[in-house]
């Protein structure tokens, strides 16, 4: 029989809450995190909106050693694994060496870091770089940096796969943990939020241009415009149900299934792939889509994505077959983090028994979907179903369920 | 003619802008003798730390110097002997 992999930490960093306390009574009450960018001056750009983690100060949390070496992700990363760990109740010091690995994704590197070095570079000479622009923007630093803190020796590394990665990175850990290894850091931060990442963001021509915090990011309305991009994510601590139950630890719930794709090239007659990756998720977890008790969805915001993923929800679910969330409008799209932190999401609302709701959107009856507006909806949940997607054609699914 | 001297006063501070310093290291301590790497300085914070000094003093040190003097003590002779065969103008 495979083994069981279950979740028992939970660090996150978003943009409506920092903690896990703080996020989850923001996001039960639809609070929303989307405001004006503070982090530079982004009047002059088409964008001017985003969900930024408030209130870090990574000086308080972390030895001023890391200070100098790390990219804003990477700061929240390892605070994030910090607490994450914290919460599993592990101290990486009593575990064998080689017993715990770090997975996590990335979908941009260090990018206010290395535009900080290059300015200095083109501005005062080579010189005066820092040394750690040799790794800081790297995208595996926050796997390499939370590693290094923790003395986590087991097997580590890094998913890119856009949006899509943070889903792919607990799926790896997941793997690695059936292979023997007893405990895995995973999940995903991001933080791209300065004048190098936001027109690297432009360039897919999806971030929304309205200024208004609650009319920018409207997934499967009508008015659907783009979306806001967002910082922050989540840290998961994964461990085998075995391991979990012999150190007598609390579990916030299986990662039971997944499921992933990639679509055709662009003009391709074949059908986007995201369907599949759904089904295959739900294969993975040996259920049928009437065990889902409620969707967390990609929710792109961009009106040609919005009906590819409500048809796919519709073919496998049936029209308002099932209760689809996404509390990615209070935050905006993590990229990385966005996957881990739905997930986390997802394990919330299962102890709860309560479905947080989509915040702003009046959904376009076309699509066919029973989104959970407004209002969080209180349900037996023990089930949930997590999509994300990448750009360029990244589809993955994650299946959560109740501890056993 | 006047040289400059470089103190551990002045390496402590360009530790700490470049590299700051690990949870469980006082650098007020005596530290003179103590191996770079016990105060968790490891190859990349040195080459930091050379940097900063170079920028500041206006010295080319050798890349075999930041690996061959793995104390306070021995960082701040190398760089004094610098400074003294290269004199600034007052």
């Amino acid at each position: 029989m495979t083994t069981s992999v279950v979740v028992t930490g939970l660090g996150i960093t978003a943009p409506n809450g920092l903690g896990t306390q703080d996020y989850w009574a923001a996001t039960r009450t639809g609070k929303n995190g989307i405001g004006r960018v503070t982090r530079f001056d982004s009047s002059s750009y088409p964008a001017t909106l985003a969900g930024e983690v408030p209130g870090f100060a990574a000086e308080e949390l972390l030895p001023s050693r890391l200070l100098p070496q790390t990219d804003r992700m990477t700061r929240l990363a390892l605070v994030a694994a910090d607490w994450a760990l914290a919460d599993a109740g592990v101290d990486p010091e009593n575990l064998a060496e080689y017993d715990m690995g770090v997975v996590t994704a990335s979908s941009s590197g260090g990018f206010e870091f290395g535009q900080n070095e290059l300015q200095k570079l083109w501005s005062q000479g080579s010189q005066y770089v820092s040394a750690y622009q040799s790794f800081a923007w790297f995208y595996a630093v926050n796997s390499g940096q939370i590693s290094i803190r923790s003395g986590l020796k087991g097997p580590s590394g890094v998913i890119v796969s856009d949006e899509a990665g943070g889903l792919d990175a607990l799926a790896q850990g997941r793997r690695l943990i059936r292979k023997g290894t007893r405990m895995i850091v995973s999940g995903g931060v991001d933080a791209s939020i300065c004048p190098w990442g936001w027109v690297a963001q432009l360039t897919a021509k999806r971030l929304s241009t309205s200024d208004e915090p609650s009319r920018a990011f409207l997934p499967f309305d009508a008015d659907a415009s783009g979306y806001v991009p967002g910082e922050g994510g989540a840290i998961l601590i994964m461990e085998s149900a075995e391991s979990a139950r012999e150190r007598g630890a609390r579990v916030y719930g299986e990662v039971a299934g997944y499921g992933a794709t990639f679509d055709a090239a662009p003009g391709s007659d074949r059908e986007p792939a995201l369907r599949k990756a759904v089904e295959f998720a739900l294969a993975d977890a040996g259920i049928a889509p009437e065990d889902v008790d409620v969707v967390f969805a990609d929710a792109a915001g961009v009106p040609e994505l919005d009906r590819v993923e409500a048809q796919a929800l519709v073919e496998v679910f049936g029209e308002r077959g099932v209760p689809v969330t996404a509390p990615k409008t209070m935050t905006g799209r993590l990229y990385s983090g966005a996957g881990p932190l739905d997930v986390a999401t997802a394990l919330l609302a299962i102890e709860e028994g309560l479905i947080p709701p989509t915040v702003n959107v009046h959904p376009a009856e076309e699509y066919g979907l029973d989104l959970v507006v407004d209002q969080p909806r209180t349900a037996e949940v023990r089930t949930a179903l997590v999509v994300a997607r990448g750009y360029g054609g990244f589809n993955s699914a994650v299946v959560v369920r109740a501890a056993a | 003619m006047s040289t400059q001297e470089f103190t551990l006063d002045d390496l402590r501070r360009i530790l700490l802008e470049g590299a700051g310093a690990d949870e469980g290291v006082d650098l007020d301590g005596d530290i003179l003798d103590v191996r770079f790497e016990a105060l968790g300085y490891e190859s990349l914070a040195l080459l930091e730390t050379g940097s900063r000094i170079e920028r500041e003093y206006g010295i080319v040190l050798d890349e075999d110097l930041l690996t061959d003097a793995d104390t306070p003590r021995a960082l701040i002779a190398a760089v004094n002997e610098h400074l003294a065969a290269v004199p600034r103008a007052a």
